[in-house]
């Protein structure tokens, strides 16, 4: 916020940190972006108080003309019309010399975003899906690969390199407090370097138009301490608890007879599905189906008694299910940590 | 040679003898569309064909903006369901669709159709037919989108509808298909009036009228014109490609075989970046001639605010990447496309500057055509500005495609082209109607416009800089957007009340107005010296043209010796305009008409089976054979040798 | 203000038409060669753009099309630009006999023209739908003989009105200016030509 904060505040009131906001400026890009955002909010400010005061005037000076020669047509004198001649010369010359200015702003800004990355960035990869993401921590060793969907962890103070591919539609990554956004689109590889300096909790979203869903793909970021980074990952190594209660109990079969498992992958049991969200740990998530409700009992229940009620249009179709079922389903998923 | 020798014969012809009121006689009979319906279809003269395109630009003005005031019923509050994510999506589509492709270019073009001949002092334009051909294209690709839509199979991906979401995989039905029919209609269209006025503006005008003397409005249509026609058939082909991706299967977009669906964003763009100063140059030229109408001094910097414009036009061929800054693009292609879009600010800042100067050396008088000037001037260039932080980089990597961008081009747009183009409607309106439009509903929707205007889309920026994604049929509340977006409803729904209360005072004039002069600003060009409504022939002698400011002369020179009883039209030369030819013009004739007719049946049926292309394409071939097929009356006189 | 007009000019003495660039329809033409050609241009681009995401063009395991229909259009395309200049002399001095004769040649040529335009078709060695190689050049071809098409059909219409009663000044400006049509649609030809049959065989 720095040296922008007072216009800001002017521009947005309270209002304009948050959990999604250009202004958070929470990791080394977006204070990069943040900085030249200052440079060209002040100077075009500027450059538009000139333009007004410049309109006032003249509409001030014209109105006095009027009065003064009323029904006259033509222009005035060829001398005075020269120092117009200069003056504009003048205009455009500062206006080239201002583009110039944030040209070079840019370029260098654009420069400091190459070079922010880091030797040994934290290697993840991002999957967009209509309407999800598939996100993957990469890991020489195959069993510390860990595999979730629609949430991103990443340690405070460590670089981190995001790897972006989609399998279907084009997508576009953006957690605005952290960076700028980037494109994934099917058939290349892109990627998105963040350096969060921060803890915090953010939000972010898909924001490149994707179809049905688009305005419900979210993804929740959680910066934390490496201490808490490495505990959450170690967790997410683990595969979550066998079911033991009844209900749970119950809950798993389903899972495994029903449609369920043909789809969606949990760790350590036969559910392998690839083409929907991972549900290993989804009861640890914040929020389910790309942050559309937060993870409780009843959001699940809600949610797997009708996904089209809850986010019309998306790919999970509803399986028929007695009420029975259904909260065993729920206990199952509730297990899920 | 075998044509028969035949006497030369004698024709009436306007002239010293033969002048007022009997001239005007003979010369309406020549020039006026028939009686009836029947005369109404069949008419290719300028004035008709640009009210009608004027007006159907207007209703789907109001189509667009219905539109708006829907998606903003639906983003008045957070998680609100008033609408569902499939008819938003539609809606969306629609309205950008039809803003750009059927209110913001066609409305251009309709002005230019009605002004150019008259501001050079001609009777027609150089291609009538093809001018009411272009106007049936428009009208069957306009009623195509809107069938469509009520129809429930209204476009969903956008107005530039990116691959693959737009292709075979990921739209089913015929949604698409629509849509890219739809441009290719209407690209048709804009090629045929780009075609015929840059002809009329090369070859019609008044003797004298040298490219330096022409009005800057007609420069700013020249150069549109040529923009039309050298970035609209990259639509047209991309859109062509699309189409047959979905249809016979070809892979132009498929990456997964050898295809790629940034190909489709580059031919995108290199259409749409053009397209959006298509919509603005013109205004610009409004704005141009407003501001030496209203303070009685010819626009100061001519030269300047021509270089401007061309400059303008070549630039904006090469800018079309910073619509995709975020696809990944290697980083020193981005930074010239960065250092090319800053560049466009020069142009802009030279005609502002011009502008302002002109007001600040004239005598202004404050009427409402102005009061849309110095809104322009407001809010246009907070627009531009907000252009120049998206043409950086970094910047637009965080604001692209979010409620940052749409502020920023409803600025551009509605305060860049509408603003000027309500200005403009309200100063010709005595040319189009006979009657002056009422100045106190003027000015009382001029400052509702304003004022509404901004409130409806100043939260935006901010909204957008707060994270909100645009194309979102809902948000979840707590993001801090649910005022910002509240102000942004209410707005909305006084500006439409504002933009209805034009059309309102517009309709209202054109029955009660006061009855107006021929020239009643006391303005330079040579459209004020036509009565108001202008006679079927517009001029009665053809003017001649000393300088750039015509009627503020007192000489009234002008050339005579034209057939009176046929159509018949001089031909100047390309730069300094010395009559060259007489040539004639043609009549009316339905076959315009007939051949738009065969093309959309083409057109259409093509969306179902690519056979239609061969079973369709004899019934157009032979409506344009017809439609150029010789007529009797057509016979020139015997060549002179 | 307003004053009465001053007659200062006669523009009884002007023609009634002219060739090239003082006629009107040769403007209309130009802006057409330019709306095609800008049209070409982009499909040559498409072209150029998907051959350069892939390292192997044509694809494997498909091979560049063969030469012989191709390159006999090409012969002939350049061919008939000696009864093309004839036809345009002769309709520039109003000379309706070789005009006659030279749009009847034009007429057999574009016959011959869209019979060998099949067989190339039928040489590209590749389908539209089997890659975006197929698909491009197929768009190319198509978009070409569309115009082949066009300009026949005119060619075929004028033959015909330069047969019948309705002969005037006019008419020969509209022979001049399918004359220059032609060359337009047989000088866009050339890098297609290379395009399509040469440079797979070069770069694959
Ligand atoms: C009338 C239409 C119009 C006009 C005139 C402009 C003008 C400009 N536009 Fe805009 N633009 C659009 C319509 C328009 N735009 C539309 C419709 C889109 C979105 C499409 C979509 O995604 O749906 C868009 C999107 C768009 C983007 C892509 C954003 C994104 O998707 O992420 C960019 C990026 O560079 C951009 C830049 C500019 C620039 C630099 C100008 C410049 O021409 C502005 C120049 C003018 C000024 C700068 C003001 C006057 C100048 C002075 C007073 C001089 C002094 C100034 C300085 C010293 C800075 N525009
Ligand atoms: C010239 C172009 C133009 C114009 C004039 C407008 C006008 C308006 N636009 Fe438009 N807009 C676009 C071009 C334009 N827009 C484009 C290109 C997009 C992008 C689409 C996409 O993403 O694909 C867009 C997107 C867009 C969005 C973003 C949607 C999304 O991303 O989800 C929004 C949201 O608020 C919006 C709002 C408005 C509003 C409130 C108006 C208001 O100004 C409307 C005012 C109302 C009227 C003009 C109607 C008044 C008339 C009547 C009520 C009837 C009376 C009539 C008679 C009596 C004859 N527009
Ligand atoms: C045809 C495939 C399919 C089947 C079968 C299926 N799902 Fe899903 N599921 C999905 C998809 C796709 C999503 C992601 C939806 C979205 O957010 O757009 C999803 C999302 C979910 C989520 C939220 C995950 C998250 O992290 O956001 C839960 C929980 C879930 N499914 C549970 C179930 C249960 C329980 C069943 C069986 C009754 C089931 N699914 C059957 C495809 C399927
Ligand atoms: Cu995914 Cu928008
Ligand atoms: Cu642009």
């Amino acid at each position: 916020m720095k040296r922008a904060a007072p216009l800001l505040l002017v521009l947005c009131g309270a209002g304009c940190g948050g959990s999604q906001s250009v202004a958070g400026r929470d990791g080394v890009q977006g204070a990069l972006i943040g900085g030249l955002f200052d440079v060209f909010l002040w100077t075009t400010a500027a450059v538009y108080l000139f333009v007004l005061a410049y309109l006032a005037l003249a509409l001030v000076r014209g109105r006095r003309h009027r009065r003064d020669r009323a029904g006259a047509q033509g222009e005035p004198a060829a001398q005075a019309e020269r120092i117009w001649h200069i003056g504009l010369i003048a205009f455009a010359g500062a206006t080239a010399l201002i583009l110039a200015g944030l040209t070079v702003a840019t370029w260098l800004t654009d420069r400091a975003l190459a070079e922010a990355g880091d030797a040994a960035p934290l290697e993840i990869e991002v999957i967009g899906h209509q309407w999800w993401w598939e996100v993957r921590y990469q890991d020489p060793v195959a069993s510390r690969i860990v595999r979730t969907a629609n949430e991103l962890h990443l340690p405070a103070g460590r670089a981190a390199h995001i790897t972006l591919k989609s399998t279907d539609v084009i997508h576009s990554l953006w957690i605005p407090n952290l960076a700028g956004k980037q494109d994934l689109i099917p058939g290349r590889i892109a990627d998105l370097s963040l350096h969060p300096l921060r803890t915090g909790v953010f939000r972010a979203q898909c924001a490149e138009f994707c179809g049905l869903q688009h305005a419900r793909m979210a993804l929740d970021v959680t910066v934390e301490t490496p201490a808490e980074f490495a505990r959450w990952y170690d967790a997410q190594l683990v595969p979550p608890p066998a079911p033991t209660g009844g209900a749970a109990l119950a809950g798993f079969a389903l899972f495994q007879n029903r449609q369920c498992a043909s789809c969606h992958a949990v760790a350590g049991t036969p559910a392998s599905g690839m083409v929907a969200p991972d549900l290993s740990h989804v009861a640890s998530r914040r929020t389910i189906a790309a942050g559309t409700l937060p993870t409780t009992r009843d959001n699940l229940m809600a949610w797997v008694a009708d996904p089209q009620a809850v986010k019309p249009g998306n790919n999970m179709p509803k399986v028929p299910l007695t009420e029975a079922e259904l909260a065993a389903l729920g206990a199952y998923l509730e297990t899920l940590k | 040679m075998t044509a028969k020798k035949k006497k030369p014969r004698e024709y009436l012809r306007d002239g010293p003898d033969f002048t007022g009121a009997p001239l005007h006689e003979k010369l309406s009979e020549t020039w006026r569309d028939g009686p009836g319906l029947i005369g109404w279809i069949k008419s290719v003269d300028h004035k008709s064909i640009g009210k009608r395109y004027l007006v159907t630009a207007m209703v789907f003005l109001a189509l667009g903006g219905v539109l708006a005031a829907l998606m903003r019923l639906q983003l008045s509050g957070a998680e609100q369901e008033i609408i569902g994510p499939d008819r938003y999506n539609q809606i969306f589509t629609m309205h950008g669709t039809t803003m750009m492709f059927l209110f913001a270019v066609p409305v251009m073009d309709a002005m230019a159709i009605y002004l150019v001949p008259l501001m050079l002092g001609t009777r027609n334009t150089a291609f009538p037919r093809l001018n009411a051909f272009s106007y049936w294209m428009y009208l069957a690709g306009g009623s195509l989108l809107w069938v469509a839509f009520v129809l429930n199979i209204g476009p969903d991906a956008g107005w530039f509808s990116y691959t693959p979401l737009s292709g075979p995989e990921y739209s089913l039905g015929k949604r698409i298909d629509v849509w890219a029919q739809m441009v290719t209609f209407t690209e048709v269209a804009a090629l045929a009036v780009a075609v015929s006025l840059t002809a009329t503006i090369l070859k019609k005008r008044a003797p004298g009228m040298t490219l330096a003397r022409m009005p800057i409005f007609v420069w700013s249509i020249l150069v549109v014109s040529l923009m039309v026609i050298f970035s609209m058939p990259s639509v047209a082909t991309a859109s062509g490609m699309l189409l047959s991706d979905r249809l016979v299967g070809t892979q132009f977009y498929n990456s997964y075989e050898y295809g790629d669906s940034l190909l489709w964003q580059h031919l995108f763009w290199f259409f749409g970046h053009p397209e959006v100063y298509i919509i603005f140059l013109p205004a610009a030229g409004f704005v141009s001639e407003i501001v030496q109408a209203y303070t009685g001094r010819r626009t100061f910097g001519y030269t300047a605010i021509v270089l401007a414009l061309c400059a303008t036009g070549l630039l904006a061929f090469g800018l079309w990447v910073h619509h995709m800054f975020t696809t990944g693009l290697p980083r020193l292609g981005y930074a010239f496309y960065t250092a090319a879009s800053m560049a466009v600010a020069i142009p802009a800042g030279i005609q502002i500057f011009c502008w302002i100067a002109t007001i600040w050396t004239g005598r202004p008088r404050f009427m409402v055509p102005l009061l849309w000037v110095i809104g322009f001037i407001v809010t246009f260039v907070i627009g531009g500005l907000s252009g120049v932080m998206l043409a950086s980089v970094p910047l637009d990597l965080q604001v692209h495609d979010t409620y940052f961008v749409v502020a920023h081009f409803h600025y551009v747009l509605i305060g860049g082209a509408v603003f000027p183009l309500l200005g403009a409607i309200t100063y010709w309106f005595p040319k189009f109607a006979g009657r002056l439009m009422s100045e106190r509903l003027g000015r009382i929707g001029f400052w509702l416009s304003f004022l509404s205007f901004h409130a409806t889309f100043f939260p935006m920026h901010i909204v957008g800089l707060q994270g909100m994604p645009r194309r979102v049929y809902t948000y979840p509340a707590g993001m801090g957007w649910e005022t910002f977006n509240l102000i942004s409803s209410i707005g909305a729904v006084v500006f439409a009340a504002s933009v209805a209360l034009f059309a309102v005072n517009m309709l209202l004039s054109l029955r009660k107005g006061e009855r107006a002069a021929d020239n009643p600003w006391g303005a330079p060009g040579l459209e004020w010296a036509t009565a108001s409504p202008p006679a079927p022939y517009n001029f009665a002698h053809i003017p001649i043209v000393a300088d750039n400011s015509p009627l503020w002369n007192e000489e009234r020179p002008v050339a005579y010796g034209l057939r009176v009883e046929d159509r018949e039209m001089i031909v100047t030369t390309a730069v300094e305009a010395w009559p060259d030819v007489r040539e004639p013009s043609p009549e009316p004739t339905a076959w315009p008409l007939i051949a738009a007719l065969a093309t959309t049946v083409l057109f259409v049926a093509s969306i179902f089976t690519p056979w239609a292309l061969v079973i369709g394409a004899p019934p157009v071939a032979a409506a344009l054979v017809a439609w150029f097929w010789p007529k009797r009356h057509h016979e020139g006189e015997p060549v002179i040798e | 203000m307003t004053s009465e007009p001053q007659f200062t000019t006669d523009l009884e003495p002007l023609p009634t038409h002219a060739f090239g660039h003082r006629s009107l329809t040769w403007w209309g033409i130009v802006a057409f060669f330019l709306i095609e050609g800008t049209a070409f241009a982009v499909a040559i681009a498409a072209y150029f753009y998907l051959m350069n995401q892939d390292q192997a063009w044509p694809p494997p395991p498909f091979l560049p099309p063969d030469l012989l229909a191709g390159t006999l259009f090409t012969v002939l395309m350049l061919l008939s630009e000696v009864p093309n200049t004839i036809a345009k002399k002769a309709a520039e001095h109003e000379d309706l006999k070789p005009v006659r004769r030279m749009l009847i040649a034009a007429s057999l040529i574009g016959l011959a023209l869209m019979i060998l335009r099949a067989f190339e078709f039928a040489s590209l060695n590749v389908l539209w739908y089997q890659n975006a190689y197929g698909s491009v050049v197929w768009l190319l071809l198509v978009l070409h003989t569309a115009h082949i098409a066009t300009d026949w059909v005119d060619t075929l219409v004028l033959t015909a009105l330069m047969h019948t009663k309705h002969v005037s000044g006019r008419k020969f400006v509209d022979c001049a200016e399918n004359a220059v049509y032609w060359r337009f649609v047989w000088l866009t030809w050339l890098p297609i030509y290379a395009l399509i049959y040469w440079l797979p065989r070069l770069a694959g």
